[in-house]
């Protein structure tokens, strides 16, 4: 389903997704956050688009894991943590390998769940990137047996959804839990993203 | 002796914490993980990862933060140095850091250390 080569073009193309959405993602975390989610996380995955190329010849769980260590170190905000957990969880699930089906890549996402659930503490519906994450994996249970297209649409979609819900969420996790229910309102940064990221991996499954 | 280190969003909040446990404590091994490389608001891996390795010694060390995600950078840092006398300290920044480095230079454990910065978090100030 999906190559290394491809795993890499996807990682590429989620660097670009960032990068464009650099000053939404910022804004959305103006008024609940610290006003860095966009720019921390194009940070971090500007300094991923640069460990590309030494990527091109090793296995997948490499690529993921060097993903994840190089958003640890370079991010600076809680998604550094979070989203480097998620990367380096995935590739646990995937050494080795030069190519991952649907079957791994809801092994890699169950994985990268456990990994955010424990490194924030966090549990779904406290208005963080799960609301997005866990929407999706459900939805991928329920397609199981349809194509990876349509798999992957269907997780897309219900990620939407779960960003769509953190609007009426109160945040008790991160900055955005300092302003109680003054949270109410605004859509969480973290779900944001990590739906944009999922509609990258859904797009290039797509196009085949 | 017991390394501390402190880790802030806000390079001056690690900063000052720190010369205010130095001026209670001068000999404490002591140092400060604040702040982003740019000098921006933020928590950086390495610079913690760095200011542990400083201050490791045979005693371990205690590392406090401030909130959120220094507290996630923090755990990966020290899950990736996977030394159990590195610990998280559950405490209040600011008053842990001084009763952290006070113990410290009297060569209190690290398990004496952890207990003290969880009792300056317990109770009111007033």
């Amino acid at each position: 389903m999906i190559t290394t080569a491809q795993a890499i073009r996807i990682i590429e193309e989620m660097a670009s997704i960032i990068q464009q959405n650099k000053d939404y993602l910022t804004e959305l975390d103006m008024p609940i956050g610290d006003s860095d989610h966009g720019i921390n996380l194009a940070r971090g995955f500007q300094a991923v688009t640069t460990k590309l190329p030494a990527l091109a010849d090793k296995d997948m769980g490499t690529i993921l894991k060097t993903v994840g260590m190089t958003l640890v170190s370079t991010v600076g905000g809680a998604s550094g943590p979070l989203y480097g957990t998620a990367f380096m969880r995935a590739s646990m699930k995937v050494p080795g390998k030069a190519e991952v089906d649907m079957v791994d890549f809801m092994a890699m996402l169950e994985a990268a769940i456990d990994g955010v659930k424990i490194r924030g503490k966090s549990i779904p519906g406290e208005k963080t990137m799960l609301d997005a994450m866990v929407p999706a994996m459900e939805a991928l249970r329920a397609a199981e047996g349809q194509s990876p297209a349509q798999m992957l649409a269907a997780a897309h979609a219900a990620a939407q959804v779960g960003v769509e819900k953190t609007k009426a969420m109160v945040a008790t996790k991160g900055r955005a839990s300092y302003l109680g229910e003054r949270s109410i309102g605004h859509q969480d940064p973290g779900a944001t993203s990590f739906t944009l990221l999922l509609g990258v991996v859904a797009s290039a499954v797509q196009e085949g | 002796m017991v390394g501390i280190v402190i880790v802030s969003h806000s390079k001056m909040i690690a900063d000052g914490t720190a010369e205010l446990a130095l001026q209670m404590a001068p000999s404490a091994p002591i140092r400060a993980a604040g702040g982003l490389p740019d000098g921006g608001i933020g928590t950086d891996f390495q610079r913690i990862y760095d200011a542990i390795e400083a201050v490791n010694g045979p005693d371990g060390v205690v590392v406090l933060f401030d909130m959120g995600s220094s507290m996630m950078t923090a755990e990966m840092a020290i899950e990736t140095l996977a030394d159990p006398n590195v610990r998280l300290g559950d405490g209040p920044l600011v008053e842990g850091a001084i009763v952290a480095a006070v113990s410290s230079i009297m060569d209190h454990s690290l398990e004496e250390i952890l207990a003290v910065v969880r009792q300056a978090g317990e109770g009111h100030k007033f």
